[in-house]
């Protein structure tokens, strides 16, 4: 009886699991919209038709099929849900910063669902973020890719479970104030950074051939073969050695990023976007010929001195040189108008709407490896979209509505005061933040340095 | 002999050029003034209106003509056809040229050692060659007020314009003593303190300032009455709050700390603004009731409690200016203060309307900080602080298409422009490799 009992519940459980793993999905018909698609140029008063989560039909007069919503968008802007490259938002620890090399940590494990800034990104038109271990290690911990559903609790479904993986690298300061002047250890200079790159995946093809050696002799007769011992960190540089991960790498200055390109072509390594790239414009040419591109701010510079030579025009030269160009955050501040900072590519070299839109869905979707599903509205696509009062890119402009998979997170009209999911039992007065510190790159590391409160506010 | 010297001379000027090519390539754009017409443009001048295919005469430094038929006799004519002509926007809170790389402790000049620090001028330390600042002044922000920070009384801010080799080139006539009103807020994430000990720091932070502006007060009382008193240079600065020749800037910002200070201050004879007011809009009616006017920002900022709407530091200036507080706003930045005019168009669109948002950068920003006779319009007889624009400055998509500060033309260059100059098609570019 007992054991019926415990069968009972197990299998209870099981199936609530499956029922959980369905992410919700939306059917909605948007009606008479200033359509951007990114890819298919602007449509006027067209409709775009949703079902079951995915794009089925953009054109115009489209009638609602039984039971599915209209939304009269009549004089508003349509445009895919905003990505955001580089967020650190929804994780409750960024740092592992205990060795230069963490490949093995995994953000997936430390996705906080709770966290008032997916809501706040969703109220920007973002749907998707990029969601990063920090910048401490040469070879940091795995990303998640996350889907701003808000209201689930559980984190598994705010993670983009179809994304394909991706891991953090970290070049300069960073990582040698950490380990070299915080630790004593190895890399102190951007020398010691090249030498813990090229040292680990040398090791990653020791262990990979001691696999491969050890596979093809232990079923031969009387093989006495003994499998090599696991090891998820160098495994994990297998995997990127294979192409199985995309690196995304935080960078600054220009020698470094050109190392990183020159160690990745030895290796054979062609998946790799830079980070930050503050001076990828002096390198742009070979960031557009040999990697998946860049991800930058539209005007961050001079809070530290590797970004001290820096442009705001930095996006516009990587794109006209032909390199892939998304504009990032890396701020809980900053996600919320992505689509202004998209914008500043036009003060700042001209850009056309094109393709500043496309620097913040579209192109960051290339990226991180999800292009064949999102960013941009196109038949077939998930319906990540978001509704704006006026184009998006004028900075006059209002984000009104926020679907992710045809289902609406976020309405300007329905929003309440209060959006918390959990409030805490112990904090009598609720905290107020007074300090810009939406800053994390550097989270989790203030203890190894004198200065932890100059280093929140100024480290990204 | 004097003639062969004078041959001499001339040959040797002849042979300059040459001279100079052979060492310095190019040749640098410094601003000048002189008499600029500006003509045939739709000239905003926020006190008096829009004025269409009007023109601007800028000669020595100030603004000498604005209208349709204006003479073009002896000025440089600049054709602004089919453009925007606005003043200068006026930033009421930075740390503009007090800091170079902000991770750099080197560098960074706008905080001193010590609570109670009223005389450290911030006019002292602004750097005039700043890297940060002809990168903030092609955006079209011509004006702003450095600001000290740190402790209670930090120092005493000053307002400058962006052109200028020396701090009183560039001193643009307004200084404000700086108190940061004891703060009930937490500092941040790492700020882990318990509400009690908040709680208490803050009553002790008070209690010391009210003492001290006891002391103030009776310093100034005997220095009034002629009394020899020793050398005191903090109090000699308080007390020039006290007399009503330096006005009191109070940055304070959590709703609660906002009623303190209208409180506080209440008994005070003394001019007085508030800088921050990140959650005025909780206390906006007493704020407008005390004829207190604020210097806020910045507006693309979070929300302060995890409770608020995503949008109240946007929503914040226009609910305190729809309350009746007069409100200018400020980034609090020091090498982005270029953003100011999208601080301004956030605020606008949600809430503050253009027209408002226009006058918080400019004029009532000058009518706070008591510069509203030289600067914060277009108007004859000002300190000529102007931009042209292909449209309107608060878009992204706007190219400033000229900036003249104090009757400067301001040369349109700076690192960001240099390195797009160089960089956009490079020379040895990738096949060289």
């Amino acid at each position: 009886m007992n054991k019926l009992n415990y069968f009972l519940t197990a299998l209870l459980g099981l199936s609530m699991q499956f029922a959980f793993a369905q992410t919700p999905k939306g059917s909605v018909l948007i009606k008479n919209a200033t359509v951007l698609t990114v890819t298919n140029g602007t449509l006027e008063n067209t409709d775009v038709l949703v079902e079951d989560g995915v794009i089925k039909r953009i054109a115009q007069d489209i009638s609602a099929p039984n039971g599915v919503e209209t939304i009269d968008a009549t004089g508003k802007y349509v445009m895919p849900g905003i990505i955001d490259a580089h967020s650190h938002v929804a994780l409750d620890v960024v740092n592992e910063a205990t060795n230069p090399i963490v490949a093995e940590v995994r953000m997936k494990d430390v996705v906080n669902p709770y966290e008032i800034g997916i809501y706040r990104a969703l109220a920007g038109g973002v749907t998707i973020s990029h969601a990063m271990h920090g910048s401490a290690n040469v070879i940091g911990g795995q990303n998640a890719t996350l889907k701003h559903r808000w209201g689930s609790t559980d984190p598994a479904d705010i993670i983009m479970q179809d994304a394909p993986r991706t891991i953090k690298f970290a070049l300069g300061e960073n990582p040698t104030r950490v380990h070299g002047r915080g630790n004593g250890i190895q890399p102190r200079s951007r020398m010691g950074v090249e030498a813990i790159l090229r040292n680990g995946f040398s090791e990653a093809l020791q262990y990979k051939k001691a696999w491969e050696t050890y596979e093809s002799s232990k079923d031969e007769r009387g093989s006495t073969a003994v499998a090599p011992k696991y090891n998820e960190r160098l495994q994990t540089l297998v995997d990127i050695l294979d192409g199985k991960i995309i690196i995304h790498c935080h960078s600054y200055r220009a020698d470094e990023i050109y190392m990183l390109i020159n160690v990745a072509r030895d290796f054979g390594i062609t998946k790799l976007v830079f980070q930050h790239t503050n001076e990828g414009f002096k390198v742009a040419p070979e960031i557009a010929e040999y990697t998946m591109g860049a991800s930058v701010f539209a005007d961050w510079w001079a809070y530290k001195f590797e970004v001290y030579y820096s442009t705001a025009f930095n996006a516009a030269i990587l794109q006209k040189n032909g390199a892939l160009t998304s504009i990032n955050s890396d701020s809980a501040e900053l996600i919320r108008h992505l689509y202004h900072e998209a914008g500043k590519t036009q003060r700042y070299g001209g850009l056309t709407d094109d393709e500043a839109l496309a620097m913040i869905t579209i192109n960051p979707a290339k990226q991180l490896g999800i292009d064949d599903k999102v960013g941009s509205l196109e038949e077939g696509k998930h319906a990540d979209i978001a509704i704006f009062e006026g184009h998006p890119l004028s900075t006059y402009a209002v984000p009104q509505m926020t679907f992710v998979d045809g289902v609406k997170y976020f309405d300007i009209k329905e929003d309440p005061d209060d959006q918390r999911q959990r409030i805490s039992a112990t904090e009598t007065v609720e905290p107020i933040y007074l300090g810009h510190e939406d800053h994390r790159c550097m989270q989790d590391t203030e203890h190894l340095f004198e200065t932890a409160n100059a280093l929140f506010n100024t480290e990204k | 002999m004097k003639r062969l010297n004078q041959t001499f001379l001339i040959f040797l000027m002849a042979m300059m050029p040459i001279f100079a090519m052979a060492q310095i390539d190019g040749e640098f754009v410094k601003p000048r003034s002189g008499k600029f017409l500006l003509q045939n443009a739709t000239v905003h001048t926020i006190t008096n209106g829009v004025l269409e295919n009007a023109s601007v005469l800028i000669e020595g430094g100030k603004i000498l003509q604005v209208g349709t038929s204006i003479s073009a006799d002896g000025a440089e004519v600049i054709d602004c056809n089919g453009m925007v002509i606005y003043p200068g926007m006026i930033d009421g809170g930075t740390t503009l040229g007090m800091v170079e790389v902000g991770s750099v402790a080197e560098t960074v000049d706008y905080a001193e050692i010590g609570n109670i620090t009223p005389n450290m001028q911030a006019l002292t330390t602004v750097n005039p060659n700043a890297e940060a600042i002809p990168v903030t002044r092609v955006s079209g922000v011509t004006t702003v007020m450095s600001v000290p920070q740190g402790g209670l009384f930090p120092g005493t801010a000053a307002l400058i314009n962006l052109v200028g080799y020396t701090p009183d080139q560039m001193y643009a006539g307004a200084k404000a003593v700086v108190m940061n009103f004891p703060n009930s807020g937490r500092r941040g994430r790492w700020d882990r303190r318990s509400d009690d000990e908040i709680k208490k720091e803050t009553e002790k932070a008070l209690k010391d300032a009210n003492e001290l502006w006891q002391k103030a007060k009776t310093f100034h009382e005997l220095s009034e009455k002629g009394a020899e008193l020793e050398y005191y240079p903090e109090m000699e600065q308080l007390a020039k709050v006290i007399s009503g020749e330096l006005p009191l800037m109070i940055e304070v910002n959590a709703a609660k700390d906002i009623q303190n200070a209208i409180k506080w201050i209440e008994d005070k004879d003394v001019k007085v603004f508030f800088s921050g007011v990140s959650e005025g809009w909780r206390v906006a009616e007493e704020i407008a009731e005390a004829g207190i006017s604020v210097i806020t920002g910045p507006i693309q900022a979070l929300p302060t409690r995890q409770s608020d709407r995503y949008d109240t530091p946007y929503a914040n200036a226009g609910k305190m200016a729809k309350a009746g507080v007069k409100v200018a706003i400020r980034t609090n930045d020091s090498e982005n203060v270029r953003n100011l005019p999208f601080h301004a168009a956030y605020a606008a669109a949600y809430g503050l309307g253009k027209e408002e948002a226009w006058k918080a950068v400019t004029i009532n920003a000058a009518e706070i900080l008591g510069v509203s006779d030289q600067l914060g319009s277009i108007e004859e007889g000002k300190m000529a602080n102007l931009i042209v624009a292909t449209e309107d400055p608060f878009e992204t998509r706007a190219q400033i298409m000229h900036v003249f500060i104090n009757g400067y033309r301001i040369p349109l260059s700076n690192r960001h422009i240099r390195l797009y100059q160089e960089f956009l098609e490079r020379s040895p570019d990738l096949k060289a490799n």
